[in-house]
């Protein structure tokens, strides 16, 4: 609990210096948000949690819990990182205040997603991260993309949430309790009231993930949402749904794992698919990445689907990855976005001749997400493919692994505008926001050695657990 | 770490070195540099396994190492040499260092073209040294990546198109390995041990027949794509003939080589009884490489695409006498992979030289280079003399062990494929002969060839590096087969156990 207290803590004061404080004083916002969400950040990473239960067992936590909120923190961080100039927009600048404060609003929402004990309690985290986040999608209100995405998204989102809450009035009526504990023991496979709670349930797990065919909004709404909004939705978002899910689906739906895993194996292969195969015309890089991240995202349920302690371990892993080589890559749209307004693939023809650097961390970004050794996403690929193979999922892993050379190669075009295509007016050379520069380098340094620090993953895994 | 770690960590540094220069010479200086260490280097640890061999050590693998890495999967660091690999890192090393020569003039960018090109050789120093599937995989994988953009941004010709076909292909390559890999890795448990990446480890363990039937053809094909194995050979003509001269020496010589190396190391050595099964469909398949490299190489008029497409024949032939699976043959297979990965880098090597100044590698638009240009052109006549097999030089002592080899499978089949095979021979001094006979010899017509130059100095010791190799294999080849032989024998124990 100390994790959500903490949070909302910083929250209000967050809240109270926007409402309070002097314009001299706000020249400082950015970097005090920044500061104490790093502060937070640190702290959260620093805690140990111990497995215990809070609100007669509505709220559970463990140390995996713990592990995920520090990293969720970090996924925050980036995102205020990258914001600044963005923020400092004249449009934004007024109400730059209440970026902070939804956004990490928003991340209580999931906290309590996440360490939910209860399906009411898992309800309301829900809920608490989408309605804002509807908000921080239309924070650019008079940017018609934007207002649009939005719009999009909180409809979306409604739509999904209500189906997910008839799943649940599902398993009450056959269970006659909400708590995890009391559901667990009962669920069978055999009962359609089950069965129709399962799938709903996963509906709406999967229009979080953006999974195919649930993921109809994801390009429109990353397309027009601010770009730091973008990252925080594919990675923190994400990242967040994709450890509740495993959580649920282990510890609640282990009776009906032979339900849920075939509709995974479909799920996961025709996401995969058809998100590569999009991905692979979009000409708007935030698009491609709109495309990449529900691909990505199949990878992950790869992870999922197993079911095992492993099984978990890659998911948190693969998370891990994910965040660093995104975040990389949607810092450096955010850095060009901002000063030239150009997000078109063509766009980023020679960028390597005049901004090697920012053109340096994209390919880094790109092989990472392409899953090319030795950065993270070759280790994070890996292990979720490991953790697949394991429970005998050979035809799947193989499916999966020939997705990759799809997705490698729309990754390459990225790469091949960047250092290989002529052009006679590339970006000119740009100065580079500080904050933005520590996010990057912070993004580089992660792809760079988590999966050469080996540490790391040992520590997942021993914190870890199966069905 | 232990010493076999620092043909990773040469390129590495010498990776570091080059970030602080600031014009060409000091580039050039480091990579010479780092190059020469490396070479060296390779040298000592040829001397030093010998040393140990003739001491009396006969563990399979010499100078191994181990670090766990990922302790809940059971990966490890884990390094060690036999005679094979041995071999391979030498001959890596001696084509490194004659492609920094070769590509003395590289421009524009050439702080990024030599970090790629030290990037790749982490790659493949790194594959080779390695005995755990892990590690192996993972430098395999590096190895292909800074192709992409080696051909992309300095290649010639289409050379978009070529990158992008050839990383694909490879990639997909490396996807059938990787679940091959996994297959072997979950399927190889023994009682009371954990899983296991150690290919030594492994090769104790045995894993059950119907998953060795799934999974050697994956593993094979996967490094047999690397092989230029038909039918997914199509990337190397067009990316052999797109890449800069270092990269087609360095792909062509060595990497193209990490395909052969693959498949008896992992793909038959961990799976024999289903590699004695299915071998005939791939035998078929290599049949096909060897016939068909040579009659394309016939009718090309690019003389990368000639070479690129001798490559894919040669190769083939690599492939080819490893699924002979006995002793003979395979050694003529470790005898080809250095022969060929000598005498194709000496072909590029000179087909860079001879384009950088004519500016052509068409075949129709050069004649009586040997006027002009005598010492280049002696050194492909050499270069072909060995590609065609003649006895003294390297080529003849590789396809006459692996002939040999062949035919000493008693049954029709092997036969009949041994002797398709051998036509290759013809086909190949066919094309050899034509191209020599064409560009090299004749009256010099055009005038503007006249004035061309011959050979620099550092254009002479590269060359003349590469032709003392393939003297060597050619003069003294008992001394490569016994390294072979000695490191082949676990290998054909353990097809031997199977039938």
């Amino acid at each position: 609990m100390r994790h959500e207290l903490l949070l909302i803590a910083v929250a209000i004061v967050l809240l109270l210096f926007d409402l309070i404080a002097s314009a001299r004083v706000k020249k400082y916002h950015h970097l005090i948000a920044c500061t104490l969400t790093a502060g937070f950040t640190v702290t959260s990473f620093l805690m140990h949690e111990e497995t215990s239960s809070v609100f007669g067992g509505m709220y559970l936590d463990t140390a995996m819990h713990g592990l995920v909120k520090s990293l969720l923190a970090f996924g925050t961080l980036l995102t205020f990182l990258i914001s600044n100039t963005w923020l400092a927009k004249p449009e934004t600048a007024i109400k730059r205040g209440e970026f902070y404060v939804i956004t990490l609003f928003t991340l209580v929402g999931m906290y309590l997603m996440i360490s939910s004990g209860h399906f009411l309690m898992f309800y309301i985290g829900l809920e608490t991260a989408s309605i804002p986040m509807a908000t921080l999608v239309a924070f650019d209100k008079y940017r018609r993309h934007s207002a649009e995405a939005g719009a999009k998204y909180i409809l979306a989102a409604a739509f999904a949430s209500a189906i997910m809450l008839y799943g649940l009035s599902m398993i009450y009526a056959f269970v006659g309790s909400l708590y995890f504990e009391d559901i667990a023991p009962v669920l069978s496979s055999t009962s359609y009231m089950c069965l129709i709670g399962l799938v709903f349930f996963l509906a709406g797990a999967f229009f979080k993930l953006s999974m195919v065919p649930f993921h109809l909004w994801t390009a429109d709404v990353y397309e027009g949402a601010p770009t730091p909004v973008t990252a925080y939705l594919s990675v923190i978002s994400k990242g967040s749904m994709a450890f509740a899910a495993t959580v649920i689906l282990y510890t609640v739906f282990g009776n009906m794992v032979d339900i849920w895993q075939p509709i995974f194996w479909w799920i996961i292969l025709i996401t995969i698919t058809l998100a590569n195969l999009f991905a692979v015309r979009q000409q708007n890089l935030k698009r491609l990445l709109a495309f990449s991240s529900i691909s990505q995202a199949g990878y992950l349920a790869l992870g999922i689907m197993s079911g095992t302690a492993m099984g978990m371990a890659t998911v948190v892993y693969y998370t891990v990855a994910y965040l660093c080589s995104n975040f990389a890559a949607f810092g450096v749209i955010q850095a060009i976005e901002d000063k030239t307004g150009k997000v078109t693939l063509a766009d980023y023809n020679g960028l390597y001749g005049t901004n090697p650097k920012l053109a340096i961390t994209m390919m880094l970004a790109m092989f990472s997400l392409g899953g090319i050794p030795f950065f993270a996403g070759f280790f994070s690929k890996f292990f979720v493919f490991a953790a697949a193979a394991e429970q005998g999922q050979y035809l799947l892993v193989f499916l999966a692994l020939l997705n990759t050379i799809i997705s490698l190669y729309y990754y390459l075009l990225v790469v091949k505008a960047m250092f290989i295509n002529k052009t006679d007016a590339p970006i000119s050379t740009l100065k580079t926001d500080a904050y933005g520069r520590i996010a990057l380098v912070a993004c580089v340094l992660g792809m760079l050695f988590i999966g050469l620090i080996s540490p790391i993953f040992d520590y997942i895994v021993s914190i870890s657990f199966g069905m | 770490m232990n010493f076999l770690s620092v043909f990773v960590l040469i390129p590495l540094l010498t990776m570091a070195a080059l970030l602080p220069c600031r014009n060409i010479k000091q580039l050039r200086g480091v990579m010479v540099a780092g190059s020469t260490i490396l070479l060296l280097a390779a040298i000592w640890l040829v001397a030093a396994f010998v040393g140990e061999r003739n001491g009396g050590n006969t563990a399979q693998m010499l100078f191994t190492a181990s670090v766990t890495w990922f302790a809940p999967l059971n990966i490890c660091y884990a390094a060690g040499v036999d005679g094979i690999s041995v071999a391979m890192i030498l001959l890596s090393a001696v084509i490194v260092f004659t492609g920094v020569f070769a590509s003395w003039n590289m421009q524009p960018q050439t702080k990024e073209f030599f970090m790629w090109l030290m990037l790749l050789s982490i790659g493949v120093f790194g594959f080779f040294i390695s005995i755990d599937l892990f590690t192996m995989f993972m430098y395999y994988e590096i190895a292909l990546i800074p192709m992409y953009l080696l051909i992309g941004v300095w290649g010639s010709g289409r050379k978009e198109y070529s990158a992008m076909k050839l990383t694909l292909m490879l990639m997909a390559g490396s996807a059938f390995l990787l679940i091959g890999i996994l297959g072997i890795y979950f399927n190889a448990e023994a009682d009371g041990q954990g899983l296991s990446m150690n290919i030594l480890e492994l090769a104790q363990r045995h894993i059950p027949i119907e998953m060795q039937r799934v999974f050697f053809p994956l593993t094979f094909l996967g490094f047999g794509v690397l092989g230029a194995l038909f039918p997914f050979h199509t990337w190397s003509p067009d990316g052999h003939a797109s890449a800069p001269t270092a990269v087609s020496m360095l792909h062509a010589g060595v990497l193209m080589k990490l395909g052969g190396y693959g498949c008896f190391r992992v793909a038959i050595y961990l799976m024999p009884e289903a590699a004695s099964e299915l071998s005939w469909i791939f035998i078929i398949l290599t049949g096909i490489s060897v016939v068909y490299g040579a009659f394309s190489a016939i009718v090309q008029t690019d003389l990368k695409y000639i070479n690129a497409y001798s490559s894919v024949s040669h190769c083939g032939l690599v492939l080819f006498a490893i699924l002979m699976l006995n002793k003979t043959a395979m050694t003529g297979a470790v005898l080809q992979m250095i022969s060929h990965g000598l005498m194709t880098a000496l072909f590029f090597a000179l087909i860079g030289m001879i384009y950088g100044r004519t500016h052509t590698r068409d075949i129709r638009e050069l004649q009586g280079l040997m006027k002009i240009m005598p010492f280049l052109s002696v050194c492909y006549v050499v270069a072909g003399l060995a590609s065609l097999g003649l006895p003294g030089l390297s080529g003849f002592a590789a396809e006459m062990t692996i002939f040999f080899g062949a035919f000493q499978n008693p049954d029709t089949f092997h036969r009949v494929f041994t002797i398709i095979a051998c036509s290759s021979i013809v086909i190949t001094a066919v094309y050899i002969l034509r191209v020599v006979g064409k560009i090299l010899y004749g009256p010099a017509v055009n005038s503007e060839h006249l004035q061309l130059t011959d050979a620099t100095w550092y254009e002479k010791i590269s060359l003349i590096t590469l032709i003392i190799a393939i003297l060597g294999v050619g003069c003294l080849p008992f001394w490569l087969s016994g390294l072979a032989n000695e490191s082949l024998a676990p290998i054909i124990d353990r097809l031997a156990a199977t039938i």
